[in-house]
């Protein structure tokens, strides 16, 4: 029987809008390198598959996720890195460079969880062109993704070759020119950062109605919303059908439930802590409480993993590290994390075969 | 008064022939242990910054990616980041066009590493109204030469309001960009980053004297070094800047040895191993427009005259206007040393050294030439990754130390102390 995944999403002080009155430390503690690493370093304790760091150019997004992402993956080892980079206002070249290096400068440790900029106002920082319909952002996301994924494989893996009699460092009939030209894009190629660790870097994305057929055709991990566990499961089952569709095979695709937590060892402090915070509305299953809680929603297998979505900072980082961790290894529903395993190899993937190979 | 101190950076060997990929002890220029180790020791070196190049289309040669040099390397801001991470003081230099990029997102980009790296950003600035390159971009190659340095100027504008906003609305238009909103983050720890410009041309030089922060520059020679720092700190006035607030850094390569004639020796095994036989013959192709494989490096120079209309390689900056003048120039210098096969003349006139003795003589001729104000220090440009500076940290830097021209410890964590600059306000 597979085991369940675990992935952790940090942003800002946590999902809840008054997370920054309990955080104990200004909001200039989140421009720090300090604040990343340690949050980093609590989710790779708890044996999280990889860390999630949403980004966006809104007016409350702080900053770069990629950045964050490659500043802490040298000094945080043992958990994968997914920042969120938009498609709708970013170079797709940049994009797949960037996410490349990701994956060099974490030995095989990169995701890039694909989204689109859907606000006027995200337009009109950038000034070229207005807000679009979901619909025509996630077409855009889809050309942005095959680009980015062409422009990976545009490198094969045995290009260098530092062939001193003849002169050459590299086999240019192994650099290759992508050629994409669509309906948004057009680019030569090949990549300027030769083919990364895994080759392709763990693509997320999460699942709403326009970006089905754009998470069927690219997804490795889907994350989804759900209120409760029936409703995870149905959606499972529909991204799955949508993946086979696109002629994948569905067991090749994580479905990862959003699950926001505010979690204590002792379920009431967990409960006072969240009434100290307010109301505010769940955007998915939300768990309130102790240790067992969050484990018998896994423990349900509805879905491939979670992603727990801390309310409020630390908000049950370290339970999840101190209790949680052991009480999923102890029921067999997670195993040990292999440290030098890849993002990839966490998921059971495996490293794709270059689609210029032998072209 | 004390003696005018030497400011070092370091250029990450990349692509350029000038990098000797077929030196045994050479390791890959995309591993990032390579960055950790070049970094690790820059900074024990005590440098002020290092910086990386960027390429955002892989060269051609005769219509074909030149396979001859190191080709690809690692995204600017993801790896500066990472080195962030490795070192403590060292600054984080990056390249980064102005044409293929959107200031809101660079200045986001930037901001990042600011705060990430505790302020030891720096932008080096570079245009290309390129349309070869312009097709990895969804843009295209649209500009015209000629607004070239309007766009850099309005993207500089653009970045500095958004990172001095400081919270405070946007709302700015010109010729190039549009932007409405609030950027989202603060000021950084240096401000912003430090700002590095490099153009040569007279519109370079006035971009430079009104905008930057430091200077790479071109001039290798004690006479055109004297004149460029004379000329780029005379431009400054008008801005109403003081020639102190840039640093002027000249590329710079060495050669040592224990004894003098053991240090030429090494410059000389060096600059064979730059410009291998099939380099030569690639280099003369550029400047003769025309298809050359069948002549012998190890030959005369050809008897044909260039083609001036040729545009054989793509991607790399052509230097030589006038190619017939360039080849008449070429054999007149082959007859006068004695007859220079087509290898011997490429070596002589493409790869020379700097400096070159033992370290103590080096850091005797750098300092010579920074007290002549023919610059403030220097970017050196090793030919060896990653480990093409280690002999220079260990040798030269105590030497440099020693003759009172050189650091012996950081006083400040950001780049902007290391160089001796204030906050932009």
């Amino acid at each position: 029987m597979r085991t369940a995944h675990l992935a952790v999403e940090v942003s800002g002080f946590g999902r809840h809008p008054e997370a920054w009155r309990v955080a104990g430390v200004p909001r200039q503690a989140l421009l720090t390198p300090a604040h990343h690493i340690g949050t980093a370093q609590l989710a790779a304790q708890a044996g999280a598959d990889f860390l999630a760091l949403p980004d966006s150019f809104d007016p409350d997004s702080l900053l770069d996720a990629v950045a964050i992402a490659a500043r802490v993956a040298p000094v945080v080892p043992g958990i994968g890195l997914v920042p969120m980079a938009t498609t709708t206002h970013t170079e797709p070249f940049h994009l797949s460079k960037a996410i490349a290096t990701l994956d060099l400068v974490s030995s095989g440790r990169a995701g890039w969880e694909a989204a689109v900029s859907r606000t006027p106002e995200e337009a009109a920082q950038f000034g070229r062109k207005p807000a679009a319909p979901a619909a025509d952002l996630w077409r855009e996301a889809a050309e942005a993704i095959e680009v980015v994924v062409a422009l990976w494989d545009s490198w094969e893996d045995d290009a260098v070759i530092r062939d001193v009699p003849t002169g050459r460092y590299v086999d240019r009939d192994k650099l290759h020119y992508i050629d994409h030209v669509g309906e948004f894009f057009s680019v030569k190629g090949p990549s300027m950062t030769p083919r990364s660790p895994q080759a392709h870097p763990l693509v997320v994305v999460r699942e709403e109605p326009e970006s089905l057929a754009v998470a069927a055709r690219w997804a490795d991990v889907v994350r989804i919303a759900a209120p409760d566990l029936g409703a995870a499961h149905a959606a499972r089952e529909r991204i799955r059908a949508a993946v086979a569709d696109a002629g994948r095979d569905p067991d090749d695709v994580a479905v990862l439930l959003d699950v926001e937590v505010l979690l204590d060892a002792d379920e009431t402090a967990a409960r006072r802590a969240y009434d100290d915070l307010g109301e505010h509305p769940a955007q998915t299953l939300r768990v309130v409480g102790g240790p067992d809680e969050f484990v018998a929603v896994l423990g349900e297998r509805a879905v491939d993993g979670v992603t727990a979505v801390p309310l409020a900072l630390p908000g049950g980082l370290r339970v999840l590290a101190d209790e949680v961790a052991p009480r999923l290894l102890a029921a067999g529903l997670r195993v040990p994390a292999d440290p030098t395993a890849t993002l990839r190899g966490r998921f059971g993937l495996s490293r794709p075969a270059n689609r210029f190979s032998g072209v | 008064m004390a003696k005018k101190q030497i400011h070092l950076a370091a250029h990450f060997p990349g692509v350029n022939n000038t990098t000797v990929w077929s030196d045994p002890e050479s390791g890959s220029q995309t591993d990032f242990a390579s960055f950790v180790a070049f970094a690790q020791n820059a900074e024990r070196g005590l440098f002020d910054f290092l910086f990386l190049a960027e390429g955002l289309r892989l060269r051609e040669h005769q219509g074909r990616i030149h396979d001859l040099d190191v080709v690809g390397r690692p995204d600017t801001f993801t790896v500066l980041n990472a080195i962030a991470a490795v070192t403590t003081h060292l600054g984080l230099g990056g390249t980064i066009n102005t044409t293929f990029n959107e200031p809101w997102e660079l200045a986001k980009q930037f901001a990042s590493l600011d705060h990430l790296s505790g302020g030891r950003a720096a932008w080096n600035l570079v245009t290309s109204s390129d349309a070869f390159t312009g097709e990895n971009f969804r843009r295209g190659g649209f500009l015209r030469p000629e607004q070239r340095y309007d766009r850099a100027q309005q993207m500089l504008d653009a970045a500095r309001e958004l990172w001095l906003s400081d919270g405070a609305p946007i709302d700015h238009h010109s010729d190039q960009f549009d932007m409405v909103g609030r950027f989202p983050i603060p000021p950084t720890p240096q401000g912003h980053p430090v700002l590095i410009q490099s153009g040569d041309s007279d519109a370079g030089r006035e971009f430079g004297a009104k905008t930057a922060d430091a200077i790479f520059s071109r001039h290798g020679s004690l006479e055109s070094g004297q004149e460029f720092f004379a000329d780029l700190k005379g431009r400054m006035g008008k801005y109403g800047r003081r020639p102190e607030e840039i640093t002027i850094l000249p590329a710079t390569t060495f050669a040592l040895g224990d004894t003098e004639a053991e240090a030429q020796e090494n410059g000389h095994r060096i600059r064979e191993a730059q410009v291998s036989p099939q380099t030569a013959i690639a280099f003369l192709e550029q400047v003769w427009g025309r298809d050359l494989s069948a002549h012998d490096p190890d030959g005369p120079l050809p008897d044909v005259d260039p083609d001036p209309g040729a545009e054989i390689t793509r991607g790399r900056v052509r230097h030589e206007k006038d190619p017939v003048a360039v080849a008449n120039r070429w054999r007149e210098l082959a007859e006068a040393k004695g007859g220079l096969s087509i290898r011997e003349l490429i070596i002589e006139t493409t790869a020379r050294q700097s400096f070159v003795g033992t370290p103590r003589q080096v850091a005797q001729q750098m300092d010579a030439y920074v007290q002549a104000d023919a610059s403030d220090g220097f970017i050196l440009v090793p030919h060896l990754t990653p480990g093409g500076l280690d002999e220079f940290v260990e040798k030269v830097v105590p030497e440099l130390q020693d003759l009172g021209s050189y650091r012996t410890e950081y006083t400040g964590p950001t780049l902007r102390d290391h160089l001796g600059l204030q906050k932009p306000s």
